[in-house]
Order: C-alpha cells, then structure tokens, then sequence
C-alpha cells in the first residue's frame, strides 16, 4: 500500500497553530493524504480517513479552561462517533485536551506546578508499544520530543488512574535521557509523570509532547516521527 | 420575572490552584500579611430569553445542566448557582 493512499484528517478550531505543522508532516515527510476539517464543516461522517489528528495550539483562547469549548464543537461529535467506531484519533497538546474535555479520554490537565509555560525539549520513555501510535517504537525506547504547554499537569483521581495500569493506557511517561522515570524529568507536575495516554479500546490517544515539531533532523530530533510511522505501519497491516 | 443565573465555579478544596498560590505571593510581597490563602474562581452570568410559553423547566434545573455539563469540569472543579 502506497502512503498516498491513507488519508488522514488534520482538525482546525479557531486558535489552532499546529495544524500546519501537522499537515506538512503527514504530507511532505511520509507522503500521506493530509488534509484540513474545519470546525463548522459538516461533515458528519468521518469514515473516509484512515486517522484523524487533532493538533496543538490554544483552541477558542483557551476560554473557560483549556480545549473545554472545542470539546463541544460539530467536528468534536463526528470525532466523537469516529473514535467509537474504532476509528483513530490522535490528539497533540491542545488536542489532548481537548480529548479529555470530550471525554474521549480520562483525566484533566491542571496549570503546570512551576506555573510557567514550558517550552523545551523532553524525554518520553515509551511503556505500550501495542497501540495504533507506538507499534513501530522499540519497547521501552526513550524519545525526545518538545513540549510547549501551560496546562500540562495531567491529573486523574485514584480509581482512573489504577484504571489507566490496568488497560495497559499509559502510553509515554516523562522521563531523563537514559529512561528513568524521575521527579527531575517531569516538566509540569503531571501525576506518575504521564505524558501520554490512550482510551481503553487504544484507538484514541492523547500526547502532551509534539512529535510534529520532532520528524525532521533539521528540527533537532527525528523521534516524532515514529508516532506517525507506527500509524502508517498499523493502518497498513490492518 | 426571574431570568438570570449568577454562577460561581471553583476548583475543588484539594486540588492545586496555581493561580491562586501567585496571587497570594503577590499580596504577600505587596505587605498583605494578613492573606493565608487565596483561590481564583470563575464568575458566570447566563441571561435567560423570558418564558413566553410558561411551560419552560425551572432555571435553576436548567442553569445546574448547564454548570455540570459545560462550565465546571466536575473532576477539579464544582460550582455554586444563584437565580435572581
């Protein structure tokens, strides 16, 4: 199967700024069938794209709380129906959030604990590598991608995250160059140090990092990339 | 004719207020000694259109739909309404 032939959906909410990003990744570096959803567009029926992304910026200003607005959004129920489906969704940053505001995934994101926006490049050691999003990664590997977020600090409740071990749904957690998953190695305050989580059925995730700022060499680090690869390999082999 | 909800949302007791904790520092270094703890909430006013069928479900029940459903997010946060 030629790359060409996935097509993939690049949501965008007023305030989104990652989009491009995500867009010229997809198509210019692995030759995917990229395109844009507008928010209002009624396309009430996702199932002709293989994946969808929902990319970083800071959606409706991030008015009332982070991603909470676009979470209600036309395109969000299309996600929403998509996601149940079996269909996979990917959520970058403001994404992310706005996968935990629809309810997509489980957990909140809290103001960082250094109460600063944190822009810089982290580690993420890789914990499934039997997901849509990761099944390219070596297990354990340990990935450096940048984070730019304010609201960053994941937070859940005891059962959900007890919940999260038990399906296997963290996906990266922060953590230092050699993979240990340590206080100093987390840049916002998130509990266990979870970067990045997944739904039950795995087919929905949220990542607070950027692996779209993170597929070039010339960016600082190819690692991104294999989020996008391990997409590509899965639809695929499907 | 009532037709106006007052909304109070706040992050619940146990959870972090980042927010408030920088307010705090501030009213510290600013000789407001007498501050122990600060929280910042959000203040929300919903007008509502009058009840010309008068058949409308009460706005309290309306308003509580609304603060669960969109305005708080009931994992961090909880809220308080007051219909005049």
């Amino acid at each position: 199967m030629d790359n060409k032939k996935i097509k993939a959906g690049i949501t965008v909410f007023p305030g989104s700024n990652c989009d491009a990003d995500v867009y010229r990744v997809l198509n210019s570096v692995f030759g995917v069938n990229a395109s844009f959803i507008w928010h209002k567009d009624e396309i009430k029926d996702l199932k002709k794209y293989d994946f969808i992304v929902i990319p970083g910026g800071f959606s409706y200003g991030d008015y009332l709380r982070s991603g909470a607005l676009a979470a209600r959004s036309p395109v969000m129920q299309s996600v929403k129906d998509y996601a149940a489906k079996g269909g996979i969704a990917l959520g970058i940053c403001n994404g992310f959030q706005i996968l935990l505001e629809a309810g997509l995934l489980d957990g909140v994101m809290l103001a960082n604990r250094s109460l600063k926006f944190e822009c810089k490049d982290v580690y993420l050691k890789t914990l499934n590598t039997e997901t849509p999003f990761t099944c390219a990664v070596k297990k354990g590997a340990v990935l450096k991608m940048p984070i730019a977020h304010h609201d960053g600090n994941y937070f859940a409740t005891e059962s959900l995250i007890s919940g999260l071990g038990r399906k296997k749904s963290v996906i990266f957690k922060y953590c230092d160059e050699k993979g240990g998953i340590t206080a100093g190695s987390n840049p916002n305050g998130s509990i266990l140090n979870i970067a990045g989580i997944s739904n039950a059925a795995g087919n929905v995730m949220g990542l607070m990092p950027h692996p779209e700022r993170s597929s070039e060499k010339i960016l600082g680090s190819e690692d991104g990339g294999w989020i996008f690869k391990s997409i590509i390999k899965y639809i695929k082999e499907k | 004719m009532v037709k106006k909800a007052f909304i109070k949302v706040t992050l619940k007791e146990e959870v972090l207020d980042p927010q408030g904790k920088a307010v705090l520092s501030v009213l510290k270094s600013s000789g407001y000694g007498n501050v122990k703890d600060v929280r910042v909430g959000k203040y929300i006013e919903l007008d509502f259109n009058e009840d010309e069928s008068g058949k409308r479900r009460p706005l309290k029940e309306e308003a509580e739909e609304i603060s669960e459903k969109v305005l708080s997010n009931p994992l961090i946060e909880e809220f308080s309404i007051e219909i005049k």
